[in-house]
């Protein structure tokens, strides 16, 4: 073999299987192999250990900004609010416009249009929850009319929420065709469909609702809420890198990942950028491929970047609050 | 009528995976009682007679074992009872060949019956007392699980015909090995005896195999041979046990000398042959 | 969004800086004396020599070479000490000076880390994150079983042995003298630890940390030199036990010296460790179990997975997915802390390790090695697999004691175990696949004293470590690592 034919190996022609039945769905994720729990997590504490220094960290400092989907989704939420949010991801640091835009601001499906008229047309991207977000507690219509008006309104990306309570009582045709319906809804926005992890609880259900969103058409698949006990973890993410790593060499359709919910500092980012890094590779290393959703997040990593230049410590004061 | 009948003598033979073959050197050798009166012609045991006897040993070790342990103790249970029932004959020879009068052979009897009944207990014991759970710090089921060495060798003790025999052999044997002996140079009998019950006990071809014999002349081809995985040294000492665990250690195997300390209830020699083998497996949803 | 560029990915493609650990954490002195009687001095012959770091072949520290007669008096020591010190030491009083001694490995672990990393030329990572603090666990968990000897399982009071003889090998410095001393003290033994030749170091320190937990003198003795210094320890006849660990020769030529004493020995050898992978294993974390099971401490494991059975109908798959995983490791530096392999141990075993891979070659192996770039100074080998190996093959049945795997196939679970136990060596073994009852199938028949299920390479003081066969024999660790040092 030589050096190139390592890596992942991904065919140029896409050959996504089709899904004609739930019992062809059934069949193809009881094919897939099993996870071994402690040995998924001892990888990721493994990888974890990775040491990351000088101009990688500054590096991958900037990566992150850029993968940054700042996020507000309370019931608090005003205008006002996502305006000051859409000001902070055009411009991180005012003082600093080295610092990269991050990638998109998510918010509910009603300000999707006031984050659009005030990111105009920036690189920004605008996302929107959708689909009964976070319990996905509604009929189907409901959802999909979510949907629509949060595409209407100007939304480039929709996060979607599976049905839980179908995945796990088997019902995964209904689960499937709910995100195949989003999908077409979405049109030209792409579509991110949250697992909500914690709610699958076991890695072999992470492992099959990853494949179940992808073959339904994903473009990406995201850990979580945020608004559940268990967010993303390290061990979580590793077991849907490996879904996409093995989605693109089986079919040849690249799928991105989107960690969400708990990440709170830049030693958190970089444990995910090393398990892409290690996991998928190079390709996945871009924010069209990989996805923070957070809040506090991005201002420490602005304070970290701030530190490594000028080797020393910030205060936290220095970055706006939003 | 005449009451001086001419009795019918037997041929004692050797054990080997549950048939009872002549020597296959054809020869014998002479076996007096302690006070020197001829006994009998018993087989004399060859070098290839022993590579049929661990071949055999071998071949019954994996089942013998795979057996369960409730099984292997009701073997040896039943080994205690045929030697019960015919314990007057195994007193008479343990006098033969111990020198002993009739009452303190019939106690040594007694006592090595009673000996198979203590090994007929422990054969589903020893998991429990040798094996354990580990707790092991992180996302593992840990157990230690004693598992027997395989195929051992015995060098019978010389004196001691019948008791010694069978804690030589029942200890081994009580853990899942099978056993090649090779018995008391000058006292064979007894062990030859317990042999011929033991084709009534269920026991399985191959489990226990008795080649008598010259023992300077059989035990270093048991030490020497490779697929013997372990040697209990009762019947030699000295320069010649010496010189047995030096042969031994070519292929490392395990070796038990006796020492004086061990007393009736030691578990050293059950402990001689068991290995220990610790399985880990995950933990996880 | 745009369209994905269809590229391959290379793996690891994030260049991570140079993260060196420091150096001088190991504050390493120019030269070490003898331990003997509880402080350092010199040998009586007045011979040195010198211990290299594998990883630049640059001289670290002047040892001293033990003579026979330095054996003799760091026996006379041990004896002395067991006759008028230890064995009127209660077991709660024993205990406690093993607790110290573990705290003490704990508070000095980083420095101990980076001597062992120095010494050996294992990554940082491993030192750090497994063998420092593997060690001081084996004292914690031994402390706690001297003053409960009784209700160990072997009889009520059980004595110690009296002076034990203890020869370790050079894979695991830190942690192979832990699994001596800790078990051996708790009994109520007193030690002579020969450290091995190549790595004498961290015995060293240790010595220091003994000194710092007041351990009565002579109780720990520790004499480095080579050969002829662990002979004259095997040999000496006021020994009451040998534990050796290293390789089944030298394993079974201390069992014939010792074959007409009254000695007790225990002894851990080699290994050609199996990893049974079946098809309906967990596939990633299997690949990671193969790849620590072989590469770990650069394969210098007694317990490595040497030999991958992967049944056929997805050998193609394991091998271009292990090809692929060993093409990632980041092979270089062992003080750098995101080095995966480190440095062989010696020029000697390097040398050993070419030869065995060239064999695999000429027996018509076919070999993948991972493209890294080694450093130019120092002893290196780069990750090795050989696929479509025979089990009458050379590499198949060695042990190459590196970082070079076999790969073999079987179609049934029968033919699985008789290829595993197709060795002379019994000491570890690997089973994967996600179905428990077959597992355990495989594990019952498995002629080995440890294997790991669905997991590979892991160690705990509590869980008993030995092998069978020619692997040796006595148990290291838990319970069972007791009786190798009681009168029972």
């Amino acid at each position: 073999m030589s050096k190139d034919d390592y890596g992942v190996k991904i065919p140029r022609a896409s050959t996504v299987p089709s899904v004609g039945s739930e019992a062809q769905l059934r069949a193809h994720l009881a094919a897939l192999s099993g996870v071994d729990a402690a040995g998924a997590e001892a990888r990721a504490a493994k990888l974890a250990t990775r040491s990351i220094k000088k101009s990688t960290k500054l590096a991958a400092i900037d990566l992150a900004i850029s993968m940054v989907d700042l996020t507000t989704l309370e019931g608090a939420d005003t205008p006002g609010r996502v305006s000051s949010l859409c000001a902070k991801a055009l411009r991180p640091d005012p003082r600093d416009l080295t610092v990269p835009s991050v990638a998109a601001v998510c918010v509910y499906p009603d300000l999707v249009a006031h984050a659009r008229s005030v990111l105009a047309a920036s690189p920004v991207a605008v996302a929107s929850v959708a689909t009964a977000f976070p319990s996905g507690r509604a009929s189907f219509n409901v959802k999909l009319l979510d949907v629509h008006e949060a595409v209407v309104a100007g939304a480039n990306e929709i996060d979607m929420v599976i049905d839980r309570g179908a995945f796990l009582s088997g019902r995964l045709g209904q689960v499937f065709d709910e995100v195949v319906a989003v999908k077409e809804a979405c049109g030209e926005a792409h579509l991110k469909v949250i697992l909500e992890t914690g709610e699958l609880v076991t890695y072999d259900n992470v492992r099959r609702a990853s494949w179940l969103a992808m073959l339904a058409g994903a473009d990406f698949i995201k850990t979580s809420t945020g608004k559940v006990a268990v967010s993303a973890t390290t061990p979580v993410a590793l077991v849907m890198l490996e879904a996409v790593r093995d989605f693109a060499e089986t079919t040849g359709r690249i799928v991105g990942v989107k960690v969400a919910g708990g990440i709170r500092n830049t030693k958190d980012a970089m444990k995910y950028l090393v398990l892409v890094n290690e996991t998928v590779g190079s390709t996945w290393l871009t924010p069209d491929l990989f996805r923070f959703g957070a809040s506090s997040l991005l201002n420490d990593l602005l304070m970290q970047r701030l530190k490594q230049r000028r080797g020393a410590y910030v205060r936290p004061d220095g970055f706006s609050g939003d | 009528m005449s009451d001086s009948r001419l009795d019918v003598r037997k041929t004692y033979k050797l054990l080997i995976n549950g048939a009872f073959p002549r020597s296959e050197s054809g020869r014998s050798y002479e076996v007096t009682t302690a006070t020197g009166e001829f006994l009998a012609n018993v087989a004399q045991g060859s070098r290839k007679d022993l590579r049929d006897a661990v071949a055999a040993a071998r071949a019954a070790q994996a089942k013998w074992w795979g057996s369960t342990a409730y099984n292997r103790g009701q073997v040896i249970y039943r080994l205690a009872e045929m030697a019960e029932s015919r314990r007057a004959e195994l007193a008479e020879h343990v006098a033969f060949a111990e020198g002993l009068s009739a009452k303190k052979a019939q106690k040594s009897v007694s006592r090595a019956i009673d000996r198979m009944v203590w090994y007929a207990g422990w054969t589903d014991k020893i998991a429990q007392v040798f094996g354990g759970a580990n707790p092991v710090a992180g996302p593992f089921f840990n157990f230690s699980l004693p598992t027997p060495s395989g195929v051992v060798a015995v060098i019978a003790s010389q004196d001691s015909s019948l008791e010694g025999f069978v804690d030589e052999v029942l200890a081994p044997i009580s853990a899942g090995n099978t056993v090649v002996v090779i018995s008391s140079e000058r006292r064979p009998t007894p062990s030859i005896l317990l042999g011929e019950m033991t084709a009534t006990s269920d026991f399985p071809a191959g489990v226990l195999n008795i080649v008598s014999g010259i023992t300077a002349e059989l035990a270093p081809t048991l030490a020497s041979h490779e697929d013997v995985d372990g040697i209990d040294l009762a019947g030699v000492v000295g320069d010649e046990a010496n010189e047995l665990s030096i042969t031994a250690a070519a292929s490392i195997k395990r070796v038990f000398r006796p020492n004086e300390n061990d007393t009736a209830t030691t578990t050293r020699r059950l402990r001689a042959f068991i290995e220990i083998s610790t399985v880990w497996h995950t933990i996880g949803q | 969004m745009t369209e994905k560029k269809l590229a391959n990915s290379q793996l690891g493609s994030l260049e991570y800086d140079p993260a060196p650990e420091s150096a001088s954490i190991a504050r390493l002195k120019p030269s070490y004396g003898l331990f003997i009687g509880g402080s350092f001095s010199d040998p009586s012959k007045h011979e040195q020599f010198v211990t290299l770091n594998p990883a630049n072949e640059e001289v670290l520290a002047t040892v001293a070479q033990a003579s026979a007669g330095d054996v003799d008096a760091a026996v006379a020591a041990a004896r002395h000490a067991y006759e008028t010190a230890w064995s009127k030491t209660t077991g709660a009083e024993r205990s406690k000076y093993l607790f110290r001694i573990a705290r003490l490995i704990q508070e000095r672990a980083r420095e101990l880390a980076v001597v062992e990393t120095l010494d050996n030329g294992k990554p940082i990572r491993e030192s750090r994150d497994v063998d420092v603090p593997l060690a001081a666990a084996h004292f914690f968990y031994y402390a706690g079983w001297a003053d409960k000897l009784d209700h160990a399982g072997f009889g009520a009071d059980p004595r110690p042995i009296g002076v034990a003889g203890q020869i370790i090998p050079w894979n695991f410095p830190l942690l192979m003298a832990a699994w001596k001393l800790a078990p051996a003290l708790a009994a109520g033994n007193t030690c002579v630890l020969k450290p091995a030749e190549t790595t004498p170091l961290s015995a060293l320190i240790l010595a220091e940390i003994l000194q710092q937990a007041d351990l009565p003198p002579g109780v720990v003795n520790i004499v480095t030199g080579n050969g002829t210094t662990g002979a004259a320890l095997v040999d000496h006849p006021g020994v009451d036990k040998i534990a050796f660990t290293g390789s089944t020769n030298v394993g079974r030529l201390i069992q014939q010296r010792v074959a007409s004493s009254q000695k007790r020995l225990t002894l851990e050898l080699g290994g050609k460790g199996a990893n049974i992978v079946f098809e309906d294993a967990p596939i990633d974390e299997m690949i990671e179990g193969i790849i620590d099971g072989i590469f770990f401490n650069q394969g210098h494991v007694c317990c490595a997975g040497s030999r991958l059975l992967v049944q056929e109908s997805i050998a193609d798959e394991v091998l271009r997915r292990l090809v692929r995983r060993v093409e990632q490791l980041r092979v270089g530096d062992p003080m750098d802390k995101n080095t995966d392999v480190g440095a062989i141990n010696s020029a000697a075993q390097l040398a050993r390790i070419q030869e065995l891979t060239a064999f695999g070659e000429r027996e018509g192996a076919t070999r993948y090695t991972s493209s890294c770039v080694l450093p130019e100074k120092g002893y290196w080998f780069a990750p090795t697999i050989f696929a479509d190996v025979s089990q009458s093959h050379r590499i198949a049945r060695e042990e190459i004691f590196g970082p070079v795997l076999s790969v073999l196939t079987f179609r049934t679970p029968e033919e699985a175990v008789a290829k595993a136990n197709n060795t002379n060596y019994g000491l570890a073994c690997g089973v994967w696949s996600e179905k428990g009852s077959r597992t355990l199938w495989v594990a019952q028949r498995l002629r080995a004293g440890v294997i790991w299920a669905n997991t590979y390479n892991r160690f705990d003081p509590t869980s008993p470590f030995g092998g069978v066969r020619e692997s040796g024999f006595g148990r290291e660790g838990g319970r069972h690592g007791l009786e190798a040092y009681l009168n029972v």
